[in-house]
C-alpha cells in the first residue's frame, strides 16, 4: 500500500524539530516509531503533508534514574524498557506491561512517547502511565510544560497536548515502600492489543492493609482512566481475597464500554471486574 | 520531491535517490532487487517483511526508507558465507524442514536472528513468543520451533 505524498524532515535536534513543527503547523505531522501512523497513512486515514521525524534525534531516547523514580525520553522504545533493569527495578509493570505490547518486532520500532501521544483506547502504556502517577513533560518553542497523566488522556485518540508541542520525558516518581505492582491483560489474539488492560500500583501496610491504590484501565472505553472506585474501596481493606474481588467489581464503574468485532460491551464489563482482580491480587502479592 | 539516502546493506554501501513514501520493503524489492525480503500483509501483522535494522529485527512494510538514511540494514540474502555456507538458522530450517510453502521463511529467520543474538539459550516457549510476530500459514510451528532448536546448539557450539 502506498501513502500519500509528504515532504519528509530528519531533524537532528528538538528545538529544528519545533521550528519546523511552528513551520508547518497543521500540515505536519510528528513520525516517532511509526507503528500507529504508518498503517494510518497507508490506509489514507492520515495524509500529512509534512513529516517530521523524531528519529534522529539521540537526545530524546534514555532511561534515567531520578529522585528515586525513572526519567524516561519519549523516544525510548518498547525493547529498551522492557529490557532495562532500571525500569524492571524502579516501576515493574512498565517493563511488563512494555514486553507485552504487539510482538518483538514492533517493540524495536514503538515508543513510549507515540504510545501515549496517540491514546489509542487499547494502547497498554496509557493505562500504565495513570497508574505509576506519570507526570509528562512536553517541549513547545521556549517553553516546557508539565502534565500530569491524569489530565493528559482526553478522549478517543485525543490527548492535552497542543499541535506545536512534542511530548519530550515521562516522569515516574519513586514508588512508596511496601508498593507492588502489576499489569494483567486479554490480549487480542492476533495484534496483541488490549482487550482490556488493569495496570494496577499498590501499596501495603505492615499490618497487611491497602495504603494506597492506583489502578489504571485500558481497551474497556474510549480512553485509558483510573478506576477510581475500585481504588477507594481498597484502601484501607485488609486485601484479602472478598475485599479484591469486591473492589475490582467497581473497576467499570461510568465507563462507556467500547462494541466491537472483537468482544460485546457486555463482555468487556465482565472482563474488566476479573483483570481487575488479577492485576491487584499480583500487585499485593508483588509487594511482599 | 525525491531524496538522497545512503545507508549499508549486507555490508555493501547503497545511495539512491527515493521518495520519501518508498516503504524500506519496497526499497529492498524493487530498488535493490533484493527479492528475499517478502511482503505479505502489507500491514505490520505477518512479519514476512521483517529484516535487521542497527541489528534489531523490525518490519520493513512499516518502516519507510528515508527513516533507514544511515542505518545497517541485513536481509535473508545477507546471511550465508560468500561460498554459499548456510547460516546455522538457515540450516536449521533445512534440516528440520521448517518450512512447507517458504513464503514465511525469510521473515522467520530475521526473526530468529535477533531472538538468538539476544538470548543465545531460548527455551521453546521464549522462541514460540520471540516468533509471535511472524505467521506462518502452513506448517503449524511445530518444525519452526526445531529448527531455532538446531541454530541455537550449532551457534552454541561455534561448529
Ligand atoms: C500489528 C500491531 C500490533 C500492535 N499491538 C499493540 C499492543 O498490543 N499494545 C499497544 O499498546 N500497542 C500496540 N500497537 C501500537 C504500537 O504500540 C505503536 O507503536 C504505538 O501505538 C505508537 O507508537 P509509535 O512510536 O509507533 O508512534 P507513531 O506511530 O510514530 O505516532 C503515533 C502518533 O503520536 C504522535 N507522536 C508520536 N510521538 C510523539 C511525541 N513525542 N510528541 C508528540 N506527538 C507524538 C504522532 O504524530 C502520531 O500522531 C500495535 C501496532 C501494530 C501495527
Ligand atoms: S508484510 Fe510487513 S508485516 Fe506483513
Ligand atoms: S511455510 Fe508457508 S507460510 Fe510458512
Amino acid at each position: 500500500m502506498v501513502t500519500s505524498s509528504f515532504d519528509y524532515y530528519a531533524p537532528t535536534s528538538v528545538a529544528d524539530a519545533l521550528a519546523l513543527l511552528d513551520q508547518h503547523g497543521d500540515d505536519a505531522k510528528l513520525l516517532a516509531g511509526g507503528h500507529s501512523l504508518i498503517p494510518l497513512m497507508k490506509t489514507r486515514l492520515a495524509e500529512p503533508a509534512v513529516l517530521i521525524d523524531l528519529g534522529k534525534i539521540s537526545t530524546l531516547s534514555y532511561i534515567n534514574e531520578q529522585d528515586g523514580g525513572l526519567a524516561i525520553g519519549a523516544m525510548t522504545t518498547y525493547s529498551e524498557i522492557a529490557g532495562s533493569e532500571l525500569v524492571q527495578s524502579n516501576a515493574p509493570v512498565l517493563a511488563e506491561a512494555s514486553g507485552q505490547v504487539a510482538d518483538n518486532q514492533i517493540r524495536n520500532r514503538g515508543t513510549i512517547g507515540g504510545s501515549l501521544s496517540h491514546s489509542d483506547p487499547a494502547g497498554d502504556l496509557p493505562a500504565v502511565a495513570l497508574a505509576l502517577g506519570a507526570q509528562l513533560t512536553t517541549s513547545s518553542s521556549g517553553a516546557h510544560r508539565t502534565i500530569s497523566a491524569d489530565d493528559f488522556f482526553v478522549d478517543l485518540l485525543t490527548t492535552a497536548l497542543e499541535p506545536n508541542e512534542i511530548l519530550s520525558e515521562i516522569v515516574i516518581p519513586a514508588l512508596p515502600a511496601g508498593t507492588g505492582t502489576a499489569y494483567a491483560k486479554f490480549a487480542n489474539k492476533a495484534s496483541h492489543y488490549a482487550v482490556v488492560g488493569v495496570a494496577a500500583v499498590v501499596t501495603v501496610g505492615s499490618d497487611g492493609t491497602c495504603q494506597s491504590a492506583r489502578i489504571g484501565i485500558t481497551g474497556a472505553g474510549p480512553k485509558a482512566t483510573r478506576a477510581t472506585g475500585t481504588e477507594s474501596a481498597l484502601v484501607g481493606s485488609n486485601l484479602d481475597d472478598s475485599a479484591v474481588r469486591a473492589a475490582a467489581s467497581h473497576a467499570g464503574d461510568g465507563i462507556d464500554f467500547n462494541e466491537d468485532v472483537h468482544a460485546s460491551g457486555e463482555y468487556r464489563a465482565h472482563l474488566i471486574s476479573v483483570y481487575a482482580a488479577r492485576a491487584i491480587r499480583a500487585a499485593v502479592e508483588n509487594a511482599s | 520531491m525525491a531524496q538522497e539516502i545512503t545507508l549499508t546493506v549486507n555490508g555493501a554501501t547503497r545511495t539512491n535517490q527515493v521518495e520519501p513514501r518508498l516503504l524500506l520493503a519496497d526499497y529492498l524489492r524493487s530498488v535493490l532487487d533484493l527479492t528475499g525480503t517478502h511482503v505479505g500483509c502489507d500491514t505490520s501483522n505477518c512479519g514476512a517483511c521483517t529484516v535487521s535494522l542497527n541489528g534489531d529485527a523490525v518490519k520493513s512494510c512499516t518502516v519507510f526508507a528515508v527513516q533507514a538514511d544511515g542505518a545497517d540494514v541485513t536481509t535473508l540474502e545477507g546471511l550465508a558465507s560468500d561460498d554459499g555456507t548456510l547460516h546455522p538458522i538457515q540450516e536449521g530450517f533445512w534440516e528440520k524442514h521448517g518450512l512447507q510453502c517458504g513464503f514465511c521463511t525469510p521473515g522467520m529467520i530475521m526473526s530468529s536472528l535477533d531472538l538468538l543474538s539476544k538470548n543465545p539459550n531460548p527455551t521453546e516457549a521464549e522462541i514460540r513468543e520471540g516468533l509471535s510476530g511472524n505467521l506462518c500459514r502452513c506448517t503449524g510451528y511445530h518444525n519452526i520451533v526445531l529448527a531455532v532448536q538446531f541454530a541455537a546448539e550449532k551457534m552454541n557450539s561455534g561448529s
